[in-house]
């Protein structure tokens, strides 16, 4: 028994470099996924963001046509980027609303000028509420949602040229 | 005077690192509820969630702008009544448990809190197990 | 020039080490006195190499020579002098030269000043010192070179985070080098009586100044890193059970068990496998620390610029290290003579008591912060771990711990009797009562907690006084005063921390110039905001004035700074210390209607927590120079080689 007792500590301490070892090669994730992958799209009513577009409510999304929502702002230099993307999708048919987190109606404007507007409907969410209520911790984000208002997919952080086609088979199965 | 508040206001919004929005903070970011009690349970509870785009800080602790919406949403509800723990677990069903500085007791945590107990037993078995050879004397 | 010659001075020194571990295992295994005698003055000379090396970059910083990339990453010539001279130790490979050449010093030291211990134990501590040092120099000069040189050299440095520009935080990362490399002696003498089996009193006595001095250093820097945290992040915390200042209380729960272990083995020839265990897990704590600060594998707020190549070196030597020295306690400790027998109710009990509760302590401080990290390795679930775990997990094992802090230097040795200490510890029962009586009635909302940590703290600040009970005040020992003023420190400390937590009052409000709104006892009005330019960055500062009843007004200046290399934002709060607590202001942004955003503290007795802390601090150095005196009084004839 004091044997076992004296050769513990070794033991232990072999089984913590494993654990030291197991975070170099596969250090804590950085990213937080949400959890309501898998589950129904959350209530939400937004005013519009900006002047001549409708705002966005959650009623209207389940209309029974996969859709993306894209959590964005005017302010976020990679929704730069996606800019693009978005467009090539929304001119393949794919429906996109955008909530636009604390964002002002003038910045918004600047932004769909200079960056193409690729949404049917973008609601206005001044303090994030609707960001948190769908679990999203940033942006863009981009969220894959079925004719029935379940979310597929969530997508985090731009969406790049190669993402595209599997947007558009996620979307295709999200019947 | 406008003068002086534009110089002021660009210094201390010239920070950012990232890009902050242009818009001013939620109602209950930074402002207190009106009843110390509910305010307190606000606090208690603040200090317990973990803000989303910090380096390991709670919301309470954190300048980020959405540490601050989460402080108002957290105020807000408790001012309409809610109680802290549906709250803290309305947040979880969105963020996971990582977004509560309060590991749950569940099947992933209980060693967690079944720990301190087992160092305690453990080294009252090793104390008393010395002690027994020794009391003799 | 400079450069090379630190870098010549550095790859000098680390053959110096090889030699010293070659001629030292050499010396011990056959016992010839000559090698025995050649160690000491190597070591000596290796301590004054990396001195050199050290000094010659604190010179590149102060000079801010850019031709060295080092200096060019983190130096600029705005920096105030201070941190210029401060930047040295303020990236990785700086840090890393400061803590080879304070394992070095130390080496030489021991090998200069301990005169008392046989010469082959200590030439054995002396080759494990130089083992350890020369991990750490193959890690400088094959992986993290300080002297290293960038061609074209730039025309203005990077500049040093302005978060780290503050005296505070200038001083704290040396104050905790020098605790966990003199964690290191303590691990090396450990490893030196293992090797020659002679642990007993004379190792214990050489290795207690050692540990005692690593100790205090600890202690200090954990307290100043409190403290820094607490006026300079603006939100009045001042901990949070954050990866990094879990890296730095681990080894300080490790060496204040050890610190209490050592005592029993130099006076009573108690506890040696304990001990020397002790050591073991001291120096590891601080390697491990070391590890997860530097390695990138736990996030925290108080993240290091960090690299998982960096990691991976240390991994490597913690292994090396802790696994030798883990092994050779296996092979070895079963050959060490067990101590003379005591009671369970006696000081050795006490101390034992004591050694258990830090053990499990720093266990679950240990795994607590590890958690995420498993957790998500075996399961891919994320989640944290938490003030809410670390406080209620090893809030009730310290009120314990300081039941039995209180109750442990009345004791006896060998044995003692329960009925005769419940006589001893009946005033400061009566104390913790009566305080206990007094927060019900006028406190009631008061959480347990730290209702607990007050009581606690009335009854043991009184009987950590019950040693100079009934004892000639003029000669009791320097370790009694020691002993006594420690733990009285302990309590102070904890009452500061259970008073913060409990009393403090927060106001938050948004306001215009004129308003007067109130925290606690004070009255508040802000009376003006201006910009404000630095050396190096610009601020708003507001003005604010507050009052207190009907006392005399008084004036706080809270800013924000913004720094434009590399580009952030600071809070500088405005702090007053009055006789009974501290009242914090933090400035914030305007609004859109041009009201100001101000963060209103009023923390009762704050300040004892860093108070208690230094009072603990004081007391370890009182000790430490009682020991030392006690011998150099008793100390044998020097013999010069």
């Amino acid at each position: 028994m004091r044997k076992l007792l004296i050769w513990l500590p070794l033991g232990l301490f072999i089984l913590f470099l494993g654990i030291f070892a197991g975070g170099l090669i596969k250090p804590e994730g950085k990213v937080i996924r949400s959890q309501l992958v898998g589950k129904p799209m959350p209530n939400f009513a937004l005013s519009p963001a900006v002047p001549g577009k409708p705002g966005l409510s959650s009623t209207e999304l389940s209309n029974g046509q996969p859709h993306l929502v894209n959590v964005f702002a005017s302010w976020c230099i990679p929704c730069i980027a996606e800019a693009p993307q978005l467009r090539q999708l929304a001119e393949a048919g794919v429906p996109i609303y955008g909530v636009a987190i604390r964002d002002r109606p003038e910045d918004l404007v600047r932004f769909l000028a200079r960056n193409g507007d690729p949404y049917r409907a973008i609601g206005s969410d001044a303090n994030s509420s609707v960001q948190i209520a769908l679990g999203s911790s940033g942006v863009p984000e981009t969220f894959i949602v079925d004719g029935k208002g379940i979310i597929r997919r969530q997508h985090i952080g731009d969406i790049r040229p190669e993402d595209v086609p599997g947007i558009m088979s996620a979307l295709a199965t999200a019947r | 005077m406008m003068r002086k508040m534009i110089l002021l206001a660009s210094i201390a919004f010239a920070s950012p690192l990232l890009a902050d929005s242009m818009m001013p903070a939620a109602r209950y970011a930074n402002e207190q509820l009106a009843d110390p009690a509910q305010e307190a349970k606000a606090k208690a509870l603040m200090q317990t969630l973990r803000c989303l785009v910090c380096q390991g800080q709670s919301i309470a602790d954190s300048d980020a702008e959405m540490a601050g919406d989460m402080r108002s949403l957290v105020r807000t509800r408790i001012a309409a009544g809610e109680k802290p723990e549906d709250i803290r677990r309305w947040l979880i069903e969105r963020y996971g448990d990582w977004v509560s500085y309060q590991p749950p007791l569940d099947g992933l945590t209980w060693p967690l809190w079944a720990m301190p107990i087992l160092f305690l037993a453990l080294g009252i078995w090793i104390v008393s197990g010395r002690l027994k050879r020794r009391g003799r004397s | 020039m400079i450069a090379e010659g630190g870098l010549a001075a550095l790859w000098l020194a680390a053959a110096l080490a090889a030699l010293q571990l070659i001629l030292g295992a050499m010396g011990v295994r056959s016992g010839r006195s000559e090698l025995l005698a050649a160690v000491r003055p190597i070591a000596m000379v290796q301590g004054a190499l990396t001195v050199l090396a050290f000094v010659a970059l604190i010179w590149l910083f102060v000079t801010v020579d850019l031709s060295v990339a080092l200096v060019a990453a983190n130096d600029a010539s705005t920096k105030p002098l201070l941190y210029k001279f401060a930047g040295t130790w303020g990236n990785h490979e700086g840090s890393m030269l400061m803590w080879v050449t304070i394992l070095a010093v130390a080496g030489g030291a021991v090998a200069l000043f301990e005169r008392r211990l046989n010469e082959r134990t200590l030439t054995a501590t002396l080759a494990a010192q130089a083992a350890i040092g020369l991990g750490f120099y193959a890690f400088l000069l094959f992986a993290s070179n300080p002297f290293a040189r960038l061609d074209p050299a730039p025309a203005e440095g990077q500049g040093l985070n302005p978060l780290l520009q503050d005296p505070g935080l200038a001083f704290h990362p040396p104050t905790l080098y020098l605790g966990y490399v003199g964690l290191s002696v303590a691990f090396s003498f450990a490893v030196g009586a293992l090797i020659t089996r002679d642990v007993g009193a004379a190792f214990a006595r050489a290795m207690r100044p050692w540990v005692l001095g690593a100790w205090i250093l600890l202690t200090l820097g954990i307290t100043a890193g409190s403290y820094w945290a607490y006026y300079e992040l603006g939100w009045g915390g001042w901990w949070f059970w954050d990866p990094v200042e879990n890296a730095s209380l681990m080894p300080w729960l490790a060496a204040t068990a050890l610190l209490h272990s050592v005592t029993v083995l130099a006076t009573r020839e108690g506890l040696r496998a304990w001990t020397v265990m002790l050591a073991v897990v001291a120096f590891s704590m601080s390697m491990v620390g070391t590890f997860l600060v530097r390695s990138g594998i736990l996030t925290s707020v108080h993240a290091f610029a960090v690299d998982p190549r960096r990691g991976t070196f240390i991994l490597v030597l913690l292994a090396l290290y802790i696994g030798g020295a883990l092994t050779l306690f296996g092979l070895r400790v079963g050959t060490v003579r067990e101590g003379s027998r005591f009671d369970a109710v006696s000081r050795e009990g006490a101390l034992v008591i004591n050694n258990l509760l830090l053990s499990a302590i720093l266990g679950i401080v240990l795994v607590g912060t590890l958690y995420p990290l498993i957790a998500e390795a075996v399961t891919g679930a994320k989640l944290s771990v938490g003030p809410p775990y670390f406080n209620s997990a090893a809030g009730p094992l310290a009120l314990i711990l300081v039941a039995v802090m209180a109750a442990g230097p009345t004791l006896k040795w060998r044995r003692d009797n329960l009925k005769l200490l419940a006589t001893r510890m009946a005033w400061p029962l009566l104390v913790a009562a009566l305080m206990l009586f007094a927060l019900v009635l006028l406190a009631p909302g008061i959480h347990i907690l730290p209702l607990l940590g007050l009581v606690a703290a009335a009854g043991v600040a009184l009987a950590s006084l019950a040693p100079l009970w009934k004892r000639n005040l003029r000669r009791t020992p320097f370790y009694v005063w020691g002993m006594v003023i420690a733990h009285f420190g302990i309590a102070v400390s904890m009452a500061g921390m259970a008073a913060e937590s409990a009393f403090t009052k927060e106001t938050l409000v948004a306001t215009q110039v004129g308003e007067v709104h109130r925290v606690g006892p004070y009255t508040i009005r802000l009376d003006d905001v201006q910009p404000v330019a630095g050396p190096n960055f610009t601020a708003v500062e507001a003005t604010v004035t507050a009052q207190r009843g009907s006392g005399a007004p008084f004036i706080l200046k809270p800013q924000t700074r913004t720094f434009p290399q590399p580009q952030t934002e600071t809070n500088e709060a405005a702090i007053t210390t009055v006789l009974d607590g501290q009242l914090y202001v933090v400035v914030g942004k305007p609004d859109d209607q041009g009201r100001w955003q101000l963060r209103l503290w009023w923390k009762p007795f704050v300040t004892l927590i860093w108070l208690g802390g230094a009072l603990v601090a004081f007391g370890g150095l009182l000790a430490l120079l009682g020991r030392v005196r006690r011998e150099m009084r008793h100390a044998p004839p020097r013999e010069f080689i």
